[in-house]
């Protein structure tokens, strides 16, 4: 059953238990268009083959940019979209084609949270309605400890209890993501899968969400599947990094490895694209070319050859699988950098 | 784009199949009536009965008798009505087709400009007397059905004020055929239309405001600001086109509702005979045959007029034309 | 009647903002959205002003050109371009610079091209506002200016509605629209929050090319760091409406004064190097321009403050830097060092 891709998902996991959670050659697919005329639906290939293992206790890094199908992936491990092809397993018993009842107990231990929790939160309804509400629903706690468990995920999140009583929107974007994170956090759940959760807000309350999810995975054990664009952001609350393109993961390690030396030229690209602040004397940059081909006729071969500065023959015909390097990450490349330079300075 | 069209006109062809089958159905399926009886007419004597459900093929299978109908409506068009003594019902409808066309294009014709001019005045002219203005137009408008605009505007022009210089011009109730005057036929459709207008006008001006304020919020006025556009041209090119969206979709619906109601009730106070006349006539002497034909022949208008907007949607709007 | 200023001279900021006050009109009082915006803007430099949101960094932006409300905005100070008070210019004559010679790159390229013309038309159009050129010129240019900007296949792209390209080729489009009259200084509204890393990248190569080859003078408004390091000549930092700080690139990231700069600087995750256990972030949320504390609007969030901050903070000026604070020069490296300390005392 652990085929090659299987093997090089789990690149460089720090535990050597099973994974928690692991999708193994997960495709999503969409179809769309004109469905009147046969043979005319055109199909996205949205996640394409993915596999990708996610061990207890750490953060695993989804990042690529927009239309590489990183969220789209993130709502096929949650469930919450369902999968066209491949396995899904959640401490190794399949979940990704079984039916609502058999997931109700899975829905509890994975939670997502959102970019905009202001879209999730009822806002007729106070914050401990909206918090209440799940443990009630799941009889996770006995009614008489509900108001005390509301203190303590205020608590946990650092807001006041006070702010209870409130509104959802007299809170601002940063107060109402902590409220998004509380209510993922009353199910009490393993495994918190997380899109896009700070971009929407300003640099100095990014921080402050940074270091929160920091503090619950400590004191509460979590695991996460942190998905962003922001490259630093993702670097600062990760322990792996799955890099992906064109709905497919094209590197996969610790984050040291991938951010320290990345192997892909497309890791390489979009590290070197990132402005920073004291980058007055930054090294070479490079600049891609060209735009994200479509996803419904992705370029033959390896799919990101269309804008790799070293891209040949073989790239333009043969596609590269997720491989195993020496150094432990994984990357779909046929030239990866680190063995292309160290073949250089030898 | 042709393609976006035609698939268009396709789905026309299918909802118009779709109308005729339901009209169909509640003519001579409903439960417990028996459709002979009712085409007949009242009183009428068991032979006439029995002479229609062997004419009309009541006593086979509802497919095969969907298809005579369709057939009589359609191709032979020999539909008789049997309560007017075997008058032709298809060209009595079409006769009076053309008459009901001119009201409610006209009629559309002046509530579109009205409400456009209206709109674009509002929204230029924020907060000032003329907004608040078109407010109390929109309201009395919406609340003033159609038909009783219809007779106070006849009581006015027809008799009271007749002879006064202002109404002098206003021809007899009736209809002209464009072909044979068109000034007379412009003159008896003209209170006509705007009897039917005035309802909707201020509504339109209302809502094309509203967009209008909303466009002007959009980062692409902004630019065209930036750019150094008069703001003349930032109102017409930029803000009005991109807010005649939804004024157009809210046409549709209006108009659909127009052809089946307020029209029907407008031309029996002006006495002119269209579609909603004929109806309105064989509703009184519940004369089944034109009942069915003009349903069908109404909805058949709106549902034209519905592709005709959507065709409308595909030039103004660039994003809803197939890439 | 508008009073002469001082006759141009070349090297004369192009633009000197003075004073700058923008106020909104409420259901309730009037609202300072921006309070004493004084800046000027050199030929060929780029200035860039950063600050989260609600800082009031765009409507400072429209006020210069021009763009705020009237019936619901007052506006004061002074703003002088090219030698020529613009806040007090009559609308006609100041549609004559706006897009001639101000032009503007709006934050997200997906929403500001009008949806139903194509690009072609819409760079045709603010050509033949400002210059009498025919059509067919006007539309050549357009092709040509498309090519300018790096979009590939121009005369093709010209045919195109926004809605059929990317959005890196549309912001391209918006970049190639606002050159289009050759403007003496370009103001870009977060011109690249809307864009991929990579994509980003290709923009800011590209304004980077423009100020190179034409000598524009541009302002950056942004809330990246990043794109400020690698960008910026001068810096303007602004908090609740007002600049905190201000001074060339090289001083405000190597020696900020204020400590809201200190803290911005210090809460953004760094790539390289070792990661700090936790990041030093700045507590609480940015107020409100209805709800300003008196005295120092940032003191509420402040860690150093101390009694005087309630007080409205002086303004230390030293070498073109400058700063809105109540820290004593001499202070201020003690005091910053903590925040950085906290950092590292922490990893």
């Amino acid at each position: 059953m652990t085929d090659a891709a299987v093997l090089a998902a789990r690149s460089q996991a720090e535990s050597s238990a099973p994974p928690l959670l692991e999708a193994r050659h997960l495709s999503k697919r969409y179809h769309f268009g004109k469905r009147l005329l046969p043979g005319s639906g055109k199909i996205v290939h949205a996640v394409d083959d993915v596999s990708l293992a996610v061990f207890p206790g750490e953060t695993l890094g989804l990042v690529g940019e927009s239309g590489c199908g990183k969220s789209t992936l993130g709502r096929c491990l949650t469930r919450l979209y369902e999968i066209s092809e491949g396995e899904l397993l959640f401490e190794g018993r399949e979940i990704g084609h079984v039916g609502a009842r058999q997931l109700k107990p899975y829905r509890r231990k994975v939670q997502m949270i959102f970019q905009d929790p202001s879209g999730s939160l009822n806002p007729r309804r106070r914050v401990a309605d909206i918090l209440a509400q799940p443990l009630r629903v799941h009889g996770i706690r006995p009614r008489a400890e509900i108001d005390d468990r509301l203190r303590e995920l205020m608590d946990l999140v650092g807001l006041p209890p006070g702010y209870l009583d409130r509104y959802p929107h007299e809170f601002s974007g940063g107060q109402r993501q902590r409220i998004g994170i509380a209510r993922a956090l009353a199910m009490e759940p393993q495994l918190i899968v997380a899109d896009e959760p700070v971009s929407a807000l300003d640099v100095s309350v990014q921080a402050q969400i940074v270091n929160l999810f920091a503090d619950l995975r400590d004191q509460l054990a979590l695991t996460y599947v942190f998905i962003a664009h922001d490259l630093a952001v993702v670097r600062q609350v990760s322990t792996r990094i799955a890099v992906m393109y064109l709905g497919s993961i094209v590197e996969l390690g610790s984050t040291d490895t991938v951010y320290g030396r990345p192997a892909h030229p497309y890791t390489e690209a979009l590290l070197s694209a990132i402005p920073e602040p004291h980058a007055r004397q930054q090294c070479e940059r490079i600049v891609l070319q060209g735009d994200l081909p479509s996803p419904i006729s992705p370029p033959p071969g390896c799919r990101f050859h269309t804008r790799c500065p070293f891209a040949d023959d073989r790239c333009r015909t043969e596609r590269p699988l997720l491989r195993p390097l020496d150094d432990g990450r994984s990357v779909a490349c046929h030239y990866p950098r680190t063995e292309v330079s160290r073949t250089a300075g030898t | 784009m042709a393609l976006t069209i035609l698939q268009r006109l396709f789905q026309m062809l299918f909802v118009m199949f779709g109308i005729s089958v339901l009209a169909f159905l509640i003519f001579f399926a409903t439960p417990g009536a028996d459709p002979a009886a009712r085409i007949a007419g009242r009183n009428a004597s068991p032979e006439t009965v029995a002479a229609v459900r062997a004419n009309f093929g009541l006593d086979r299978p509802l497919p095969i008798q969907y298809g005579l109908m369709m057939k009589r409506l359609f191709v032979t068009r020999d539909l008789t009505s049997f309560v007017n003594r075997g008058q032709r019902v298809i060209p009595q409808v079409l006769d009076a087709a053309p008459i009901t066309l001119c009201l409610v294009v006209g009629a559309a014709f002046f509530w579109l400009v009205g409400g456009v001019v209206l709109g674009l005045l509002a929204a230029a002219l924020r907060d000032s007397f003329i907004d608040k203005a078109s407010m109390a137009i929109a309201l009395v408008g919406v609340s003033i059905p159609a038909f009783w605009l219809g007779e106070v505007l006849n009581l006015v022009s027809q008799s009271r004020f007749h002879d006064t210089w202002l109404f002098a011009w206003v021809p007899a109730l009736g209809y002209k055929p464009f072909w044979s005057d068109p000034w007379m036929w412009f003159k008896t459709l003209l209170i006509p239309w705007i009897s039917l207008a005035t309802l909707y006008i201020g509504l339109y001006g209302r809502v094309l405001r509203a967009n209008l304020v909303e466009a002007y919020q959009e980062d692409f006025i902004r630019t065209a600001r930036a750019k150094g556009l008069s703001p003349g041209r930032v109102l017409i090119k930029h803000a009005l086109r991109t807010s005649l969206i939804p004024f157009i979709t809210l046409f549709g619906l209006d108009f659909g509702a127009l052809v089946g109601g307020q029209a029907l009730l407008t031309e029996v106070v002006f006495g002119l005979n269209g579609i909603g006349r004929l109806t309105y006539q064989s509703l009184q002497t519940l004369d089944l045959p034109v009942i069915l034909a003009t349903v069908i022949y109404a909805s058949f208008f709106v549902v034209m007029a519905n592709a005709l907007v959507d065709v409308v949607y595909v030039l103004i709007d660039p994003r809803v034309r197939g890439s | 009647m508008i009073p002469p200023v001082a006759n141009p001279d070349p090297t004369d900021p192009i633009l000197r903002v003075g004073g700058l006050t923008v106020s909104f009109a409420t259901d309730r009082d009037p609202v300072t959205a921006i309070r004493d915006v004084s800046f000027d803007v050199n030929p060929g430099e780029i200035l860039s002003i950063v600050g989260e949101s609600g800082s009031g960094k765009t409507v400072s932006l429209l006020s210069i050109l021009g763009l705020t409300d009237p019936r619901t905005t007052t506006t004061s100070g002074s703003v002088i371009f090219k030698g020529k008070r613009i806040l007090e210019l009559p609308d006609r004559e100041m549609r004559r610079i706006r897009g001639r010679e101000i032009a503007l790159i709006s934050q997200d390229p997906m929403t500001a091209l009008t949806p139903v013309y194509t690009i072609g038309m819409q760079i045709a159009e603010q050509i033949r506002a400002h210059q009498s050129i025919s059509r067919r010129g006007a539309r050549k240019r357009a092709v040509e200016l498309l090519g300018e900007v790096g979009l590939p296949n121009p005369s093709e792209m010209v045919d195109r509605f926004p809605h059929q390209l990317s959005g890196g080729m549309r912001q391209r489009a918006v970049i190639a629209m606002a050159l289009s009259c050759n403007p003496a200084l370009l103001v870009a509204d977060e011109p690249t929050t809307a864009l991929d890393v990579t994509v980003q990248a290709q923009v800011l190569d590209l304004l980077r090319r423009l100020r190179k080859d034409f000598g524009s003078s541009i302002i950056l408004i942004t809330h990246d760091m990043g794109v400020v390091g690698e960008m910026a000549d001068r810096v303007l930092v602004m908090y609740a409406g007002r600049v905190v700080e201000s001074g060339t690139a090289e001083q405000i990231f190597d020696d900020p004064w204020h400590p809201y700069t200190w803290g911005l600087l210090a809460s953004i995750p760094p790539l390289r190097g070792p990661r700090p256990e936790r990041l030093a972030s700045i507590s609480g949320t940015p107020p409100t321009p209805a709800n300003l504390p008196p005295g120092c609007a940032f003191a509420p969030r402040c860690r150093f403050r101390f009694e005087p901050c309630s007080n409205p903070p002086p303004r230390y000026k030293d070498d073109g830097h400058t700063a809105l604070c109540f820290i004593p020069p001499e202070d201020r490296p003690r005091l910053r060092a903590t925040v950085l300390g906290g950092e590292r005392s922490a990893a």
